[in-house]
């Protein structure tokens, strides 16, 4: 075989298997879909969103303790998280002084990058051991944790991509700065930033590591004062249960969070991608 | 509004410069909760480990024993099962990752190149506990009846390397928690190793080609090493998310804390003994013992998230100044 032949056959060779690779990991995703609707659709029901959990051995019963919990402690979080987020990503892109400012850029990534189970930990620490038990509110501390740093951001993120020549408009016309930001700045960047809260509110409404030891479970209603089921700790609980019923009782609520999760996903990328009020790239 | 337009100059500047005061403090102190919350997450680790830290000393991180009843407790099994089980994901992601990011960047048309990496994306949406579900259900009985009892027979036989891949299949492991965690950290592998890759000036690309290299030999030679703290970055963002992973390894790893050399075998790690065990920790030495483990991973994560973030600012400044 001449060089020639040889260089070419190695360039399609390579070529082709890193095709392979993109097919592989982008058919990962309908496989998780795909299972996900074989084993749980038939398990969904009218009950399951309105009935609360049964004891083991009866038959039937559903997680709207849990969905509602889900609900409670999410909403919560985003009630803490979305404006502290929100005005401390508005301070990064408008009122950054240089040393400080990389600072809390630097803490706003590795808060990022903490694990979540460690973020339990904190809401453990600070609320669980001092009220001496679990409840919803915990949770949602811990929740908000997580999604602070998210929301702070890419609220920074997006501000950035405004035009330098609409902020010195709004000022050259006589405009406050915090005028400036409210009425040009932040309305300019604004989907975006709505998009980066959906995102964030959405990853956060997945994750159940934090709610293990602080929203802890119920398998009644609860509430932000007491123990409270969430729909991820519950799908990991009923996964991890020897009882048939259970188990695919987990998968309906997999495909319900799914559901919830890949649509608030998407929803949130339409409203970035269809006439985004600033110009991008 | 009205009243203000005929109010004197004077005030009106002045009216601006207290709302603008007012409105940089605030924004400044919500910047400061952010590094508020930072210092509470690392007192509380370390005020609330105490315990077991006086207790225990620096045996702690070389103790192999865990025993809640007699108050032993070691973190080197899970120590050792955080680092194996992401090393395995790591493994397999990088490979796959890098190589769906070159089609991605220099292969695919600008249309599909973006719908895909959406499809990508969403992958990385999905709740770790969904991956956890499936895993246990389709993955870990795949494990046991197929996959592992083919590597003992295979590569099982090879001295060595071999005994990476011995002792009884039980489907649930180092290596299933390993290969969850690579579906897993594919994501974060593929859109910052694709962004690096198109952070890459035109002109490298049509130079080398123009010297008569092929379309591989210009991406491999010219295109990658030009990205490649970007794609080494990407590597390290993908292993912080693996060491600190949570519900899907819990669910598959077999909770044993031990050290097998077996990759085969059931293990523990860090995350998982934290979510397995910390709500029933009775008595003042386990909890402690088990934040303390969370406080070596929190180090852990925070080092390897450092030269992550180090080496993706490097690749991007630097992609965009020459552009």
């Amino acid at each position: 075989m001449s060089l020639r032949t040889w260089r070419l056959l190695v360039n399609a060779t390579m070529l082709t298997l890193t095709g392979v690779c993109t097919v592989v990991t982008v058919a990962v995703l309908f496989v998780i879909l795909g299972l996900l609707l074989y084993h749980g659709a038939s398990s969904l029901s009218v009950h399951f969103f309105t009935q609360l959990p049964k004891p083991t051995g009866e038959i039937g019963g559903g997680m709207a303790n849990a969905i509602v919990g889900s609900a409670e402690i999410v909403g919560v979080a985003a009630l803490i998280g979305i404006p502290i987020g929100f005005i401390a990503g508005i301070y990064l892109s408008e009122y950054e002084d240089k040393r400080f400012g990389s600072v809390v850029r630097y803490v706003a990534d590795l808060l990022n990058g903490v694990p979540s189970i460690i973020i339990g930990i904190l809401a453990w620490g600070l609320i669980v051991l001092p009220t001496g038990h679990y409840s919803g509110l915990a949770g949602s501390v811990a929740l908000s944790v997580m999604l602070i740093p998210i929301v702070t951001r890419q609220t920074e993120q997006f501000l950035r991509e405004v035009p330098l020549s609409l902020r010195e408009g709004a000022l050259a016309l006589g405009a406050s700065k915090w005028k400036m930001i409210a009425t040009v700045a932040v309305p300019a960047g604004s989907k975006g930033i709505l998009t980066g809260m959906i995102l964030g509110v959405a990853r956060i409404a997945g994750e159940s590591a934090p709610l293990l030891f602080t929203a802890l479970g119920n398998q009644y209603w609860g509430g932000l004062t007491e123990p409270t089921a969430t729909l991820p700790v519950m799908i990991y609980k009923l996964a991890t249960s020897p009882y048939d019923d259970w188990n695919q009782l987990a998968w309906a609520a997999g495909l319900v969070l799914i559901g919830m999760v890949l649509t608030t996903n998407i929803i949130a990328r339409m409203i970035l991608s269809r006439g985004v009020s600033v110009p991008r790239g | 509004m009205a009243s203000q337009a005929v109010a004197p100059a004077v005030d009106r500047k002045k009216y601006s410069e207290t709302g603008d005061r007012i409105a940089r403090f605030a924004a400044l102190f919500f910047a400061c909760v952010l590094l508020a919350i930072a210092v509470l997450l690392v007192e509380q680790l370390f005020v609330r480990s105490a315990p077991a830290r006086s207790k225990l000393g620096f045996g702690f991180l070389t103790g192999t024993a865990w025993n809640p009843v007699t108050d032993d407790f070691g973190a080197l099994p899970f120590v050792y099962g955080t680092v194996v089980t992401s090393l395995v994901g790591m493994l397999i992601s990088v490979p796959m990752g890098l190589g769906a990011a070159i089609f991605l960047s220099e292969l695919a048309p600008a249309k599909i190149s973006n719908g895909l990496t959406f499809v990508i994306e969403l992958l990385a949406a999905i709740p770790s506990v969904i991956y956890g579900l499936l895993a246990i259900f389709t993955l870990v009985p795949l494990m046991r009846t197929y996959i592992e009892p083919f590597l003992k027979h295979s590569i099982g036989q090879v001295p060595v390397i071999g005994d990476l891949f011995t002792g009884p299949a039980y489907g649930v492991g180092y290596l299933t928690a390993g290969m969850v965690l690579a579906v897993m950290t594919i994501p974060f592998v593929i859109s910052v190793s694709r962004e690096s890759l198109l952070a890459v000036p035109r002109e490298q690309r049509e130079a080398a080609l123009a010297l008569g290299a092929t379309r591989w030999e210009t991406t491999w030679q010219i295109v990658v090493p030009y990205a490649k703290l970007g794609i080494l970055g990407s590597v390290f963002l993908g292993l912080a998310r693996a060491l600190g992973e949570t519900m899907a390894v819990t669910m598959v790893i077999g909770n044993a804390p031990a050290v097998h050399a077996s990759l085969l075998a059931p293990g523990y790690t860090i995350a998982a003994v934290i979510a397995n065990e910390f709500a029933e920790a009775g008595g003042k030495i386990h909890p402690a013992a088990l934040i303390e483990l969370g406080l070596i991973l929190f180090f852990l994560t925070i080092v390897i998230n450092g030269f992550a973030r180090i080496m993706i600012v490097a690749t991007t400044s630097k992609g965009s100044k020459r552009q």
